[in-house]
């Protein structure tokens, strides 16, 4: 078993569900996704030291930090992690400089001043040592931040929302600064968020929360695009969720067929589904073609569906259309198509419209979809 | 002017500062950071000397420390000396009847600092005494200033209490506040209408520097956004 990464498992119904199992290796960042109150800020504290939960065990880099039944309980400031707090929790009376120096009692004291310059350098706050707080952009003070959470020379950096509190423009300055930092540190990141934009930019897999339960952990893009259940499918985004019952496979073709009201749709391969069983599926609204009147192309042969335009509605350059494909059915189809293309081709409520869904984005699930939508809102 | 009542209460202010507020911060700091039962009951026990009649504290206070009292029997004892009608049994009563005046704004300063903050710290590896030391005293100074000036002014006004304890023993027990209530007895109005004056410019000097250090430390933590 390779020890230098960090393994959580976490157990508790009260105050706040928890039933957590993740895995981060060096080098790794994890993204913790999921809504408000679904626990991901707690497994950061657990994993610090701050909070301890009822049941849990956790390893670092071959040390045990917590194991509630053999009584371990390491405090916080006998692990060694680098936590970046939401609102950075700087220390307001002291300069950024006083601030890194906090986190560097493990340094020999003739070392301490250069090492904490150097990592201000690192974090793009040279000639800012001297500036509390108060004295420095949201920005700034996240780079304070980061260069405290390093400054302990951590075993595991815990990041929680930390692009939260600054502005869009300072914000993807700040992802390409980790994006940069996160090749020279090789310890396990945990990134706590809950745009999933960031989490796909910058973890290399993500775990999606709910309630406290870890539901599905993988590469951002597999999590947004093959979900494992629907309530997954909703929590990261997925609007265009329904239910069909298989009708059967084409093993040559590599495809899975589906009857979706009156209509059977071709899908991705999904053998592990009998042919009668009754799944929910999925498809991105990126795999939402949408035929253009004037110009038929070849891709309109796959999985055509048409009906009626009940929602338009521009936003800037893209335009969000709800497509009605079964009068009577809340069964709608969710898409955006750049604003231009809609006007030009008379995408308006109450035209009628035709588009085609790409077979392999189309994702079954165990499951119906309508059940889990109500838990996923609960 | 009696001088040696000046010396008496300042002394006296001086000493029940430098027990109580060193002892205030440790117990404004546990009660400001944990939730435990009977929290509410233990907060009320330390807030009850602002409501209770000072002669009513100063009695239960006579009882308690009263030659027939185990805590006086074992005093006498020990030291050779009653503890009623002395300098010690003065101060003690002191650190009690000023206990919610270093207590309440200890503990509301040490509210005052997010908990993220002390998270921070030890996720910094400072120790508790470290955190304390050189985190959250800091931020509480303004809580720590107006605990010391409170103790201080009303150590020096305090009557009631004094009475019942200390009775007014002149060099032992006899504070400002009752040498002033004795000139007026004496129908010495200058006297009294001086050391007033004298504890009124005290008062308004310790609560401006109070007020000022406060709202200097906001000014400069106020956020630059």
């Amino acid at each position: 078993m390779p020890t230098d990464r960090l393994r959580v498992l976490l157990g508790q119904e009260r105050p706040i569900p928890l039933a957590v199992e993740l895995e981060c290796a060096s080098g790794e960042i994890l993204a913790l996704v999921g809504p408000s109150g679904s626990g991901k800020s707690t497994i950061l504290r657990a994993i610090a030291g701050i909070y301890t939960p009822e049941r849990g065990r956790i390893d670092v880099d071959g040390e045990t930090w917590l194991d509630v039944r053999a009584g371990v309980r390491r405090p916080a400031r006998e692990r060694s992690v680098g936590f970046v707090f939401q609102h950075y929790a700087l220390f307001p009376h002291l300069s950024a400089l006083d601030n890194v120096l906090q986190a560097m009692g493990h340094v020999a004291p003739g070392e301490r001043h250069e090492r904490a310059r150097r990592l201000l350098e690192r974090t793009n706050l040279g000639g800012l040592e001297s500036r509390r707080p108060a004295q420095l952009s949201g920005g700034q003070q996240q780079r304070v931040a980061v260069a405290r959470a390093l400054a302990r020379d951590p075993k595991v950096l815990l990041l929680d929302e930390p692009f939260s509190a600054v502005d869009q423009v300072t914000r993807e300055k700040l992802y390409e600064e980790l994006a940069t930092l996160r090749r020279d540190l090789s310890l396990p990141i945990v990134l706590v968020t809950h745009a999933l934009d960031e989490a796909s930019m910058l973890a290399d897999r993500m775990c999606v929360l709910h309630r406290g339960t870890t539901l599905q952990t993988d590469a951002p893009l597999v999590a947004m695009t093959r979900p494992a259940s629907p309530l997954v499918a909703r929590l990261v985004g997925l609007k265009n969720i329904f239910d069909a019952d298989v009708v059967g496979h084409d093993h040559e073709r590599r495809l899975t067929h589906i009857r979706w009201f009156d209509r059977v749709l071709e899908a991705g391969h999904a053998p592990q589904f009998a042919a009668g069983t009754r799944v929910a599926w999925s498809v991105p609204a990126s795999h939402i073609l949408l035929h253009r009147r004037d110009r038929p192309s070849r891709g309109e042969r796959e999985n055509p569906v048409t009906g009626e335009v009940i929602r338009c509605t521009p936003m800037g350059a893209m335009t969000a259309v709800a497509l009605r494909v079964v009068a009577g059915e809340r069964a709608d189809l969710f898409f955006s198509v750049p604003t231009h293309v809609a006007r030009r081709n008379g995408v308006a409520p109450g035209a009628p419209a035709s588009v085609s869904l790409l077979a392999d984005g189309i994702h079954l699930m165990p499951g119906t979809g309508a059940a889990s939508a109500g838990s996923a809102r609960r | 002017m009696d001088t040696t009542a000046l010396l008496l209460s300042l002394k006296l202010a001086a000493l029940t500062v430098a027990i109580l507020v060193p002892a205030g911060i440790f117990v404004a700091r546990f009660l400001a950071a944990r939730d435990f039962a009977g929290k509410a009951f233990v907060e009320a026990v330390f807030a009850l000397p602002l409501v209770l009649p000072p002669t009513v504290l100063g009695f239960y206070l006579l009882v308690a420390m009263g030659g027939s009292s185990p805590l006086g029997r074992w005093y006498e004892a020990a030291v050779g000396h009653p503890l009623v009608f002395t300098f010690d049994g003065l101060l003690v009563a002191s650190v009690i009847f000023n206990l919610p005046f270093a207590i309440q704004p200890l503990q509301r300063a040490f509210e005052a600092i997010p908990d993220d903050l002390r998270h921070a710290a030890a996720c910094c590896g400072l120790t508790e005494a470290q955190s304390l030391w050189r985190i959250e005293l800091p931020l509480a100074w303004p809580g720590l200033l107006t605990a010391v000036v409170l103790t201080f002014a009303h150590t020096l006004g305090e009557f009631g209490v004094v009475l019942m304890v200390g009775g007014s023993i002149p060099g032992e027990t006899k504070t400002i506040a009752l040498a002033i209530y004795d000139r007026v007895q004496g129908f010495d109005m200058a006297g009294a209408g001086f050391m007033s004056a004298v504890l009124l410019l005290l008062s308004v000097l310790a609560i401006g520097v109070t007020f000022l250090t406060s709202s200097r430390r906001r000014d400069r933590h106020r956020h630059a956004d």
